[in-house]
């Protein structure tokens, strides 16, 4: 009996493993993608420098390179900084940037954690994120850092409420809040995908998505031009590895949730007995892929937005879109319209 | 161990942590910390509650409370500069009758309990519900059934204090510099610019 329970924990540390190392993987390379990408969109050519063993590998060892440099930098502490506070910062950005993979299905019946109310759990984790940016802004004892923090506060919780609507559409049209439930309902091909009767929603969940994460053009929360680099600005070291770490773990879990919510999760687009046409991680993979690249699309295309655009763009414009299409969606669903209800 | 010695362990730690943080929020003097202390007090209320397997609730309970009400105190605590009372002040009367209400509070909630509790939960063992069980489900359809009409009045008086405090606060400044939006958008750039077609010049400066 005990052995049972004891092996049971071990074995759910073990999942989580499993979960933390690619994605840890996955974000040091989502770096590298991310300066190509943009390299490739200013016709310049990226990081082509660090190899391994003389080879040059097109610089693919640099995320490595980064990491180690990061790592073996001083961690500065401020002047009256609170240092108890500075320090758990960086780690709650993180833990909840990780704790939203729990019920992430990556395949049929691959998930940590198969909760009822998924959906909810994912919307309450990567809200709990903002804590650290606020800690991190308050403890640094830095006017930049504070003003960074508390743009980014009002940022995320004006956000938050455009995402959370979106995410109702869903479960609308799901259903239900588990995150498997709401793939099942897209299951047969890529007309019964949510994001053609979600449409609207969709494209505001993604925007929302890339607001929540404080990437760019809503990233007046670092600002580089005004703020110097918002709440992290007296993070050095490992430390600001950490905040790096968890904003890119929050883009991929984004990337993922739209993937699952709206483009099918695990189903191919393809039809037919191939190879292909399997359901598999693979597509789920493919699939958030997309979405970074969307990410790093927008950092090398948009001017970032004005503060008081953002709010108004929030508030004013997809609050509203958002309610009116949960009518209408309740009203699809409740007369059984097209191939997806 | 056997699970019902496990859950027990767990729900003493996170009890203890909750009253602990609780107690915390009225006991420090630095106001950002009484409201940390507040998170993590709601947080681990909602530990507690995902231990009866109030998972939705529980879940709720942060997103709502943890992640928004509290980022907007925080936001506001932040902004303010409050200065560190004295010790003085805090001595004052206000302890004796906070103590009364507390005093008060608690009869009222034993009381509350004794007699409510009283013949509707078993002594010894939780409530389990069989495995498939979805309280999402239970609560929607029992909000939407038997308590409509107090939700939806809920739902109303929400509404009625959302338009009410919109209206306390929406006062037009005369320096306030907002920009219509609609203004910018709907502008003719022929008004604004005039484009001159002229020879390029050859830069006679740069020799030198």
């Amino acid at each position: 009996m005990i052995l049972e329970q004891i092996w049971m924990i071990v074995w759910t540390l073990l999942k989580i493993v499993a979960i933390m190392l690619p994605l840890i993987l996955c974000v040091a390379y989502a770096t590298y993608f991310e300066r190509k990408v943009i390299a490739f969109m200013h016709t310049r050519m990226g990081p082509n420098r660090v190899g391994l063993f003389g080879f040059r590998l097109r610089g693919l060892m640099q995320p490595f390179a980064d990491v180690i440099k990061l790592l073996t930098k001083e961690i500065i502490f401020p002047s009256n900084a609170n240092k108890f506070l500075f320090l758990i910062a960086p780690v709650i950005t993180l833990a909840t940037a990780f704790a939203a993979w729990a019920v992430v299905p990556f395949e049929d019946g691959l998930v940590l954690a198969n909760i009822n109310a998924g959906l909810v759990y994912i919307l309450a984790m990567t809200s709990l994120g903002v804590y650290g940016v606020i800690i991190a802004g308050w403890a640094s004892n830095s006017k930049y850092a504070l003003l960074g923090a508390l743009r980014s506060a009002a940022q995320i919780v004006s956000y938050e409420i455009a995402m959370g609507f979106a995410l109702v559409g869903v479960l609308v049209a799901a259903g239900s809040l588990n995150l498997t439930e709401i793939v099942h309902g897209q299951q047969g091909g890529i007309q019964n995908w949510y994001f053609i009767p979600l449409f609207p929603l969709f494209v505001i969940y993604f925007i929302a998505g890339v607001a929540e994460t404080n990437r760019a053009p809503f990233d007046v929360a670092e600002g580089e031009s005004e703020i110097v680099a918002g709440f992290h600005v007296e993070y050095s070291g490992s430390a600001f590895a950490v905040f790096f770490l968890a904003e890119y773990a929050n883009m991929i879990i984004i990337s993922a949730l739209a993937a699952i919510m709206f483009l099918g999760g695990w189903y191919s687009p393809i039809g037919g007995d191939s190879i292909l046409a399997t359901p598999s991680v693979f597509w789920f993979f493919v699939k958030t892929c997309v979405f970074m690249y969307l990410y790093f699309w927008f950092r090398a295309s948009f001017p970032r937005y004005r503060y008081d655009q953002i709010m108004r763009l929030g508030w004013k414009v997809f609050i509203p879109i958002t309610i009116v299409w949960i009518m209408v969606v309740a009203i699809m669903k409740v007369y059984h319209l097209g191939p997806w209800f | 161990m056997n699970p019902e010695l496990f859950q027990q362990l767990l729900f003493y730690v996170f009890a203890t942590i909750t009253v602990g943080s609780a107690m915390a929020v009225v006991s420090v003097k630095n106001t950002v910390y009484a409201a940390l202390f507040l998170v993590l007090c709601f947080f681990n209320t909602a530990i507690l509650w995902m231990l009866i397997e109030a998972e939705f609730l529980a879940i709720t309970l942060v997103l709502v409370y943890v992640g928004a009400v509290m980022v907007l105190f925080l936001f506001v605590v932040m902004m303010l500069d409050i200065k560190k009372p004295k010790a003085a002040i805090l001595k004052q009367s206000y302890t004796k009758a906070a103590l009364l209400i507390v005093l008060a509070m608690l009869v009222e909630l034993m009381m509350l309990f004794g007699y409510k509790m009283q013949d509707q939960l078993p002594q010894s063992e939780l409530i389990r519900m069989p495995e498939g069980y979805s309280n999402v489900e239970e609560i929607g359809l029992e909000l939407f059934t038997h308590y409509v009409y107090p939700f939806e009045i809920a739902a109303v008086i929400l509404l009625v204090a959302i338009i009410a405090a919109i209206c306390l606060t929406l006062r037009k400044r005369l320096e306030n510099k907002t920009i219509d939006a609609s203004k910018q958008i709907n502008i003719n750039p022929a008004e604004r610019m005039r484009v001159v077609s002229m020879k390029a010049e050859k830069g006679g400066g740069s020799k030198s």
